[in-house]
C-alpha cells in the first residue's frame, strides 16, 4: 500500500517535471534524465515489497506443515521485509519532496540556489578564499590545543595557592563559552584596532579572526580536556606520587597521556565546530569564502555562489564527522568487549 | 629507636576517626603484618605513612627524620618509601619496562640506558624479561602485580608498603606475587605489609599486628599473636577468616 502509494507519488512529480521542462535545450535533457531516475529509483520499492509477499506464501505453507519454528522464522522476516518496504517508501517521498521543492514556481529554486553559470562563474574565486578559512581554522586549531590544555590544567590547580589562578581560569572559561562566536570576532576585530593598542591594533583581520576564535574555543576545548583528566581514575595519580612525583610531573607522565587519547573524539568535534565557524568571520571584512561569495550574490542576485561555500564546506566536514563517528565507535566496541 | 615508628598516630575523615592512636615500630629489615578486618584502618595506615593522607596527630619517623606533618617534602619522602596497591595500578599507556623506568629516569636523572639495563634485569628477576615490551592489559593480574612491585623497587625505597596485594587476584595466581614478596624478605627488605594470608603472613612476618577499628589491639611474634591470641577480637577475627578452630 505505502509502496504503491510513493510511487503514483513519484511519477505524478516526475509528469510534472516532464511537463515544466522546456521542449529542447541542456534543461530539457537534464529533467528528463531526474524524472526518469525518481521512476526507477522508485521502482526498486517494488523489491522489498515482493521479498515480503514471497516470505508471507513461505508462512502459509509452513503454517499448513505444522512448522512452528519456521512460521517463527518466516514471520519474523516477513517483519522485517515489510518494515524495509515502508522505510524505503518514506525515504522516497522525502527525497522527492526536495525535488519537488527544487521544480518550484518553474525551477525558480533550482535557478537561485543552483545556477549552473553562476557556479561555474563563481567556484574558483570562491574555492581560492576558501583557503583563508582554511587556514584560520588550522592556526586557530593549533593555538586552541595548548591554550585549551593550559587553561584546564590551571583551572585543576590544585590545594589553597592553586586556588586563586583556578578561579581565573573558571572566569575566562565560563565567560567564552557564554558570548557568542560572533560577537568576540566582532569586538576583537573592531574593537582593537579603535584601541591602538601597540602591536594588537596593527594586526589584519585575518588574524583577529584567529585571535577571536581561539579565544571562543579554548574555552570549549578547557572542559573537554578537563573532562577526560577528570575521568583518569584517582588510583592512577595515587600511583604515581607514591613514586615521588610531583603534582606537574604526574600531570605530565600519567594524567594528560592518558586524558587526551580519551578525549580525541569530542576534541573533534569541537574542531569541526571551529571550522564551521571560520565563515563568521566575513563580519569583520576578512576576504573569506563566505565573503567572496556575498560580493558574486550581491552583484547578480543569486546565492548560487553561497551554495558553493555550503558544498565546500559539506565536503571538507564529513568525513571528519564519518572518522569522529568511527573512533566512538570503536570506542563503545572496547568498553562492551570489556577491556 | 626503630627505624620506622609511627607515634601516637591519629586520622580522621571529617567526623569520622579512622586511625585512633596508632604506635608501631618496624626495625631495619624487618618485615611486619597487618592484620584485621575490612574497614579496619590498614590501607589508611599504609596510605598516611607515604603521605598520601596527612595525618591530624602525633608522629611518624623515618630513620630519625620526621617524615609527617606540615612543611614536610611529600616528593622525597616518597622516594624512600614504595607502595603496591590492591589494583596494581600500573600506568595503561606505557609498556611495562617504561612504566618501570620512568621514574628512575624521570626523578632519579638516571640515564636511559642505565635505567633500562636496571629495569631488564629486575624484569627478569621476576620471570618477566619477555613481556619488557608488552602493555599492561596484556598481563594477567598476577603479571601486573609483579610488575608493580618491581616499579617501587626500580627507586630502591628504604621501606615498601604492600597493600592487600594479593586480594583482587584469582586465587592460582596468589602463590607467584608472594614468592616475590619472600624474595625480599629474604634480601632484607623493610617492609609493612597488609594481607589477608594468614599463612604467609605466619611464614614472612617478624610481627604481626592485629588492627581493630583503628586501634592495634594486639601485637608479637606470629606464633603468639596467630596461633595463642589473647584478644577476644583477635580470636573472633582468626577464626572467622578460618585460622583459629576453637
Ligand atoms: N577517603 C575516605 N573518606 C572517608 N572515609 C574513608 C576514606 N578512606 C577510608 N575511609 C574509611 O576509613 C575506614 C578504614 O578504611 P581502610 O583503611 O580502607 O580499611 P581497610 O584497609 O582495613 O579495609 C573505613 O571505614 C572507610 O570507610
Ligand atoms: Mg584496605
Amino acid at each position: 500500500m505505502t509502496v504503491a502509494g510513493t510511487f503514483a507519488f513519484v511519477v505524478w512529480v516526475a509528469r510534472s517535471l516532464w511537463r515544466i521542462a522546456p521542449t529542447s535545450g541542456p534543461w530539457h535533457i537534464a529533467l528528463t534524465t531526474v524524472a526518469i531516475c525518481s521512476v526507477l529509483a522508485a521502482l526498486t520499492l517494488f523489491i522489498p515489497l515482493g521479498n515480503a509477499l514471497r516470505i508471507r506464501t513461505k508462512i502459509s505453507r509452513a503454517q499448513a506443515a505444522g512448522d512452528i519454528t519456521g512460521v517463527r522464522k518466516y514471520a519474523s522476516r516477513f517483519r522485517t521485509a515489510a518494515w524495509l518496504a515502508v522505510v524505503s517508501s518514506f525515504a522516497t517521498i522525502c527525497i522527492t519532496l526536495f525535488v519537488l521543492f527544487l521544480m518550484a514556481n518553474n525551477h525558480a529554486v533550482q535557478q537561485t540556489f543552483f545556477n549552473p553559470a553562476m557556479i561555474g562563474r563563481s567556484w574558483l574565486n570562491v574555492t581560492k578564499a576558501f583557503g583563508e578559512n582554511v587556514m584560520i581554522a588550522l592556526l586557530s586549531e593549533i593555538i586552541v590545543l595548548v591554550l585549551g590544555l593550559l587553561l584546564a590544567l590551571v583551572r585543576l590547580a590544585p590545594g589553597k595557592v592553586g586556588r586563586p589562578i583556578s578561579l581565573v581560569a573558571t572566569a575566562y572559561i565560563d565567560i567564552f563559552r557564554a558570548v557568542p562566536a560572533i560577537i568576540v570576532i566582532y569586538l576583537v576585530g573592531f574593537g582593537l584596532p579603535l584601541a591602538h593598542i601597540p602591536l594588537l591594533s596593527a594586526l589584519g583581520p585575518m588574524e583577529f579572526a584567529i585571535l577571536a576564535l581561539s579565544l571562543t574555543y579554548s574555552a570549549y576545548v578547557a572542559e573537554v580536556y578537563r573532562a577526560g583528566i577528570q575521568s583518569v581514575h584517582y588510583s592512577q595519580v595515587a600511583a604515581a606520587r607514591s613514586l615521588g612525583f610531583s603534582h606537574l610531573a604526574t600531570m605530565r607522565y600519567v594524567v594528560v597521556p592518558q586524558a587526551v587519547r580519551r578525549v580525541i573524539p569530542p576534541l573533534l568535534n569541537d574542531f569541526i565546530g571551529l571550522q564551521k565557524d571560520t565563515a563568521l568571520v566575513m563580519v569583520i571584512g576578512t576576504v573569506d569564502a563566505f565573503n567572496q561569495a556575498k560580493i558574486y550574490a550581491s552583484n547578480y542576485f543569486n546565492l548560487s555562489s553561497v551554495t558553493v561555500v555550503a558544498i565546500l564546506f559539506i565536503i571538507v566536514t564529513i568525513p571528519q564527522t564519518r572518522f569522529v563517528d568511527h573512533l566512538i565507535d570503536r570506542d563503545q566496541r572496547k568498553l562492551r568487549g570489556g577491556s | 629507636m626503630a627505624f620506622l615508628t609511627l607515634d601516637s598516630v591519629v586520622k580522621s575523615y571529617g567526623e569520622r576517626t579512622v586511625l585512633r592512636g596508632i604506635d608501631l615500630n618496624v626495625e631495619r629489615h624487618q618485615v611486619v603484618c597487618l592484620i584485621g578486618g575490612s574497614g579496619s584502618g590498614k590501607s589508611t595506615l599504609l596510605r598516611c605513612i607515604n603521605a598520601l593522607e596527612d595525618i591530624n596527630e602525633g608522629e611518624i619517623r623515618l630513620d630519625g627524620d620526621i617524615i609527617s606533618g606540615e612543611g614536610i617534602n611529600v616528593d622525597l619522602l616518597r622516594r624512600n618509601i614504595g607502595i603496591v596497591f590492591q589494583s596494581f595500578n600500573l600506568f595503561p599507556h606505557m609498556s611495562v619496562l617504561k612504566n618501570v623506568t620512568l621514574a628512575p629516569i624521570k626523578i632519579h636523572g638516571i640515564d636511559a640506558a642505565t635505567a633500562h639495563e636496571r629495569g631488564m634485569e629486575l624484569l627478569r628477576r621476576i620471570g618477566l624479561g619477555d613481556k619488557a615490551n608488552a602493555y599492561p592489559d596484556q598481563l594477567s593480574g598476577g603479571q601486573q602485580q609483579r610488575v608493580a612491585i618491581v616499579r617501587a623497587m626500580a627507586m630502591d625505597p628504604k621501606v615498601l608498603l604492600l597493600d592487600e596485594i594479593t586480594s583482587a587476584l584469582d586465587p592460582v595466581l596468589v602463590g607467584e606475587v608472594l614468592d616475590i614478596v619472600r624474595e625480599l624478605a629474604n634480601d632484607g627488605l623493610t617492609m609493612l605489609l597488609a594481607t589477608h594470608e594468614m599463612s604467609f603472613a605466619h611464614e614472612v612476618a617478624d610481627t604481626i599486628c592485629f588492627l581493630h577499628e583503628g586501634v592495634i589491639l594486639e601485637q608479637g611474634p606470629p606464633s603468639q599473636v596467630l596461633d595463642a591470641p589473647q584478644e577476644a577480637h583477635t580470636r573472633a577475627f582468626l577464626s572467622r577468616v578460618g585460622r583459629l578452630r576453637q
